[in-house]
């Protein structure tokens, strides 16, 4: 079976009333991901046994009734640990590591009954905006295999869109949740920084790392995301604030919201359809009570380059731990200690990921880090000022999640530059540590655009307020990927 | 910074401190890279930044921190499994010549 | 100055062990002498995915630290990454305080040459220790991440410091100030102190210093003396022939008295430091500080101020008790029992202190306790037993045995009722009628004669003090017409 057309609540109510049971739900789930995955390439590792003696075991213990996820299948990004079961984060250096431990993500959703049945294709280390960079494998986007899936949880976003599970989890450092969802037509949530623990999440960049969830639907997202978050005392930089149900205001009422729209996010660079989608979206909140004005971020456009300093400085320390020596991958025929770090790096890591590591090295040497890792810190600053003078008068902020739809493979191959204005739109979330979340919003040439939702800090639930009232308005979910394949 | 320009010698420096190895393919191709994205890092120094506090880190945690109580995790003889190359007790390692450790 | 016409400059920096119950940034215990990897974790390992988690126990002990080295915390610090890549260090980075180190500005003051001299303290940081490494002969080392992530206080002395006779006058007094924080036990041997030491030479009067040099593998107090005595020496000669010094890490050889080359540094090391963004900022309040000052144990000068004002000893014995804390808290401990101060000192600082030397052990190693030593400085000062039979007493509480059974056991009795002692020293005038004709023409002679018989008749074990009292008693009533 797949999942295209059924939200949690529907799956909760077969399994409850044993129309069905998580043995069979996952068998199900195991077969269609077999029948279909050639042709997305979204799963580095299928979970068949773990998720048949997962499911086996909660059959035997009874369907919790009063818990949504009880029973219900999910996919895994592969730099998310999971105990026992190859992660790679789609690199090399990590080909035959069997972690020993369970992300807390991973643990909580165990503890509501979910059952992990794969972990997905990825960018390698989460670096890349089109899941080409794996190691591994070229998943192909949802709605036409000739495009690019987005990234860099580009099969978190795949295997939600093409219905082989019903929610997945991301992570999202530069915008890898959203882009992605934008680019598959789903909803792709990225919370405030602090919300879900990033222990078991292969740093990529500590200080603007998230865990968030892919869904079909605003309120499937909001169920998840109520029961990943929360504070963990293995990740001391989660917060302590309170985790509200997500759910509990998804009313369709949105009168009196105050809806601010950035000037720079409808620049030059933004594709005109793409434009036009987002400003009929905009108009429909409008025409759903909400009150909207032009605002300005006068930062925005520094954030590419502000983030590429901050982000690859942090994975260059972060990526250090790779050597070859304690777990992964090690090449034959080392000659001695240094060749041993060398050879394991120099083989075990892609293009891209060298091209960050040395970039961040850089921005962190003596030499340059006032004029490079300061400066981008200081950036950052006025960027997150920006967002704050917006959110002292506004409740949300409404924008374009990606410049354009996806494009062709291999487009940008010679110019990470190119590559890298793609996140343009995604960036200053991450940098500011806002919740954000990619919500379909129409098609251009066929193929999906996503409206990004942004609230301030710890206020999930007005995006998920919001967002929902514009997706029951306009109930673009049901539309769902078909021919081309 | 307004006219930084990276060269090959300073990506050969780089990759050296990263502990990688480059071919000189690789080291044309990864300098005409960072040129290609120091010309957007550039632009930063369009930013007035004079007496702005750094951010590096959003978290509004503030001395967050474990109490002192230790607990063993038994995990050695599955740490040590990992391992590419170990004995009962100890990860093997090609031989270390330098003294070069820092505290 | 060792050396003539050159002025010596050092600056220390020691590294000491806390001795909390976990490490510094994972849960694992802090233990010596387990068996190699059992005290690790994933943290410990560097595992993809982990995140440190900051002790609390062990910023604390770092506070301490600053406090007992008299310098200011700071009250907004974070922690910072320091980058190189190392087996022993499994992350590749270390988890230190660079930019806000949790105390700066202190001061320690040293006795030296009868001289009183504060040193400087630059600043303290809290950070992690690294692993250790083995090295074989079968072309392998050897990791053990035991050590990895035990808490650290490193401390960056100034370069106050002009010999190496004051550097290890420097280190005693820190190694004192720091064991009676009861942070750390600071022993070189079992590498809970480490040293390391910059030194450089220059001209008398100049006004640049000289190019410095870096000791490394320095493995005791004595070491240090001496290999920065070397470089000393090393130094005047290269420049007295014309030559330069050149930035270089050695180390010490033990065998030959001898520094050797390490390595030659042409530029610094880029450690790349960042500030760590897996953890929160720390913010030290006036609260907090006042709660961890509240904690922090008397130190050796307030305990030697309180020997000599209180109890009354004398200032070379109170610093003689204070100069380990073992010894000060056992000293304390045994007057707390009831001991006489003065002679718990005596007996500490005298038959104590050469037992340990003969044994060579430490204080808390042996069988020996405060109550027992008490007890036995009870049983003297009430005349139960002689200083003489104190000896034996001693011998038997040294191996744990309590002192009043001991004497009850062994029939170690003083022998000082004068209702039984009156009748054998009568009996012994009766013998000796010459002596107490002796006596009293003067002779005292005649007394030690009498007293060596005595005790002989009481097999040694009666009361010096009572016998003493009675014979002088018997003496003068025989006085010979
Ligand atoms: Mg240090
Ligand atoms: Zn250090």
């Amino acid at each position: 079976m797949d999942f295209l057309h059924t939200d949690l609540e529907t799956l909760h109510e077969q399994l409850v009333n044993k129309e069905i049971t998580a043995v069979e739900l996952a068998e199900a789930t195991l077969s269609n991901i077999a029948a279909t995955d050639d042709t997305y390439e979204a799963f580095i590792t299928v979970m068949k046994d773990e998720a048949l003696a997962e499911a086996k075991a909660i059959d035997e213990a009874g369907i919790d009734p009063d818990n949504i996820l009880s029973g219900i299948p999910y996919g895994i990004k592969d730099n998310l640990v999971t105990k026992g079961v190859t992660t790679t984060a789609a690199s090399k250096i990590l080909q035959n590591f069997k972690p020993i431990y369970d992300a807390t993500v991973i643990e909580k959703l165990r503890a509501n009954g979910a059952v992990g049945v794969g972990k997905l294709n990825m960018d390698e280390f989460a670096m890349g905006s089109t899941s080409e960079t794996s190691y591994y494998r070229k998943t192909k986007n949802a709605w036409d295999q000739t495009k690019v899936p987005g990234g860099s949880s580009g099969g978190s976003a795949v295997a939600v869109a093409a219905g082989q599970v019903p929610f997945a989890l991301g992570t999202d450092t530069g915008g890898s949740i959203r882009q992605p969802a934008a680019f598959n037509g789903i909803v792709g949530m990225k919370p405030t920084y602090g919300r879900v623990s990033r222990w078991g999440v292969i740093a990529f960049a500590s200080s603007l790392d998230q865990v968030g969830v892919f869904t079909r639907t605003v309120k499937d997202n909001a169920r998840v995301l109520s029961a990943m978050a929360g504070q963990d005392e293995k990740d001391q930089t989660s917060s302590d604030i309170a985790v509200p149900d997500f759910t509990a205001n998804l009313t369709g009422d949105i009168k009196g919201l105050k809806i601010a729209v950035p000037t720079e996010y409808f620049g030059a660079g933004i594709n005109a359809d793409v434009k036009a989608t987002i400003k009929a979206g905009i108009a429909k909140l409008q025409e759903l009570g909400a009150e909207v004005e032009e605002v300005s971020l006068p930062h925005t456009k520094y954030g590419v380059a502000a983030y590429y300093i901050l982000g690859s400085a942090e994975a260059s320390s972060n990526l250090q731990r790779f050597d070859g020596i304690r777990y992964g991958f090690r090449p034959e025929g080392v000659k001695n200690l240094d060749d041993l770090y060398v050879q394991t790096r120099s083989q075990g890591f892609g293009d891209e990921v060298k091209r960050r590591i040395m970039l961040g090295t850089y921005s962190l040497s003596a030499g340059t880090y006032d004029a490079f890792f300061k400066k981008a810190a200081q950036v950052r600053t006025l960027m997150n000022e920006d967002f704050q003078n917006v959110f002292a008068k506004y409740d949300l902020i409404i924008a374009p999640t990606t410049p354009n739809v996806a494009y062709n493979f291999g487009a940008n191959e010679d110019d990470p530059e190119v590559t890298y204005m793609n996140d343009v739109l995604t960036i200053p979330v991450n940098m500011a540590g806002l919740p954000g979340m990619s919500v379909p919003a129409g098609f251009v040439n066929g193929l999906p655009v996503g409206m990004q939702f942004i609230a301030n800090r710890f206020q999930e639930e007005t995006i998920y307020r919001a967002a929902y009232a514009y997706e029951q308005a306009t109930r673009l979910f049901e539309q769902v990927p078909g021919g081309n394949k | 910074m307004a006219n930084e320009q990276i060269t090959r010698e300073e990506v050969e420096h780089v990759a050296n401190l990263a502990k990688l190895t480059l071919t000189d393919a690789e080291a044309d191709m990864f300098t005409d890279h960072l040129e290609k994205i120091f010309e957007v890092v550039t632009t930063l120094s369009e930013v007035d930044t004079e007496g702005v506090a750094p951010t590096y880190s959003v978290t509004e945690m503030r001395t967050v921190l474990r109490e002192d109580v230790a607990v063993n995790a038994h995990q050695s003889a599955e740490l040590l499994a990992n391992a590419p190359e170990h004995t009962d007790t100890l990860i093997k390692v090609p031989a270390i010549l330098d003294e070069g450790a820092e505290g | 100055m060792a050396v003539p016409n050159f002025e010596t400059t050092i600056g220390l920096e020691v590294h000491v062990e806390l001795k909390t119950n976990s490490k510094a940034m994972s849960p694992s215990p802090v233990q010596y002498g387990a068996e190699p990897n059992a005290n690790t974790n994933v943290i410990d390992w560097g595992y993809p995915g982990v995140l440190p988690q900051a002790n609390k126990g062990a910023l604390e002990y770092g506070m301490m630290a600053a406090l007992a080295l008299n310098a200011e915390v700071t009250r907004d610090l974070h922690w910072d990454r320091k980058n190189y890549f190392y087996p022993d260090n499994p992350k590749a980075y270390q988890i230190t305080q660079q930019q806000e180190p949790i105390g700066r500005n202190g001061w320690l003051e040293i006795e030296f040459e009868g001289e009183k001299k504060r040193v400087g303290i630059t600043e303290l940081h809290v950070e992690e220790d690294a692993g250790k490494n083995t090295h074989g002969t079968d072309g392998y080392s050897y990791v053990d991440l035991n050590r990895q992530g035990t808490p650290l206080i490193e401390i960056v002395g100034a370069p106050d410091i002009s010999s190496p006779d004051e550097a290890y006058a420097y280190l005693e007094a820190l190694r004192q100030a720091i064991q009676f924080t009861g942070i750390s036990d600071v022993k070189m041997q079992e590498g809970s102190m480490r040293v390391d030491a910059n030194i450089s030479i220059r001209p008398v009067g100049s006004k640049e210093y000289g190019t410095k040099v870096e000791l490394k593998n320095l493995n005791s107090f004595n070491y240090v003396r001496k290999a920065l005595a070397f470089e000393e020496d090393r130094h005047a000669k290269i420049y007295m022939a014309g030559g330069t010094i050149k930035q270089q890490t050695r180390r010490f050889d033990e065998a030959t008295g001898e520094t050797i080359l390490m390595r030659e540094k042409e530029t610094a090391d880029d450690y790349r430091y960042f500030p760590e963004p897996d953890l929160t900022p720390v913010h030290v309040t006036d609260e907090w500080i006042a709660e961890v000052r509240a904690k922090l144990p008397e130190s050796a000068t307030e305990r030697k101020a309180r020997y000599v004002d209180e109890l009354g000893l004398e200032v070379y014995d109170s610093e003689v008790l204070t100069q380990t804390l073992a010894m000060a808290n056992f000293f304390d401990a045994t007057v707390a029992e009831g001991a006489d101060p003065k002679r718990s000192a005596n007996y500490l600082m005298g038959d104590v202190n050469a037992y340990l030397n003969e044994k060579q052990v430490d204080l808390e190693e042996t069988a020996l306790t405060p109550a027992h030593l008490a007890g036995m400085i009870k049983l003297i000062d009430d005349g139960t037993i002689s200083t003489k039979m104190a000896k034996k007493v001693f011998a038997a509480i040294t191996q744990g045995e309590d002192p009043v059974e001991y004497v009850e056991a062994n029939g170690l009795k003083q022998l000082s009722d004068p209702a039984v002692l009156t009748p054998i020293i009568d009996g012994i005038l009766d013998d000796n009628e010459q002596s107490i004709i002796d006596f009293h023409n003067g002779k005292d002679r005649a007394v030690g004669f009498l007293v060596g018989k005595i005790m002989k008749e009481t097999k040694g074990n009666a009361n010096p003090n009572v016998v003493n009292e009675l014979l002088m008693a018997g003496l003068q009533a025989r006085k010979p017409e």
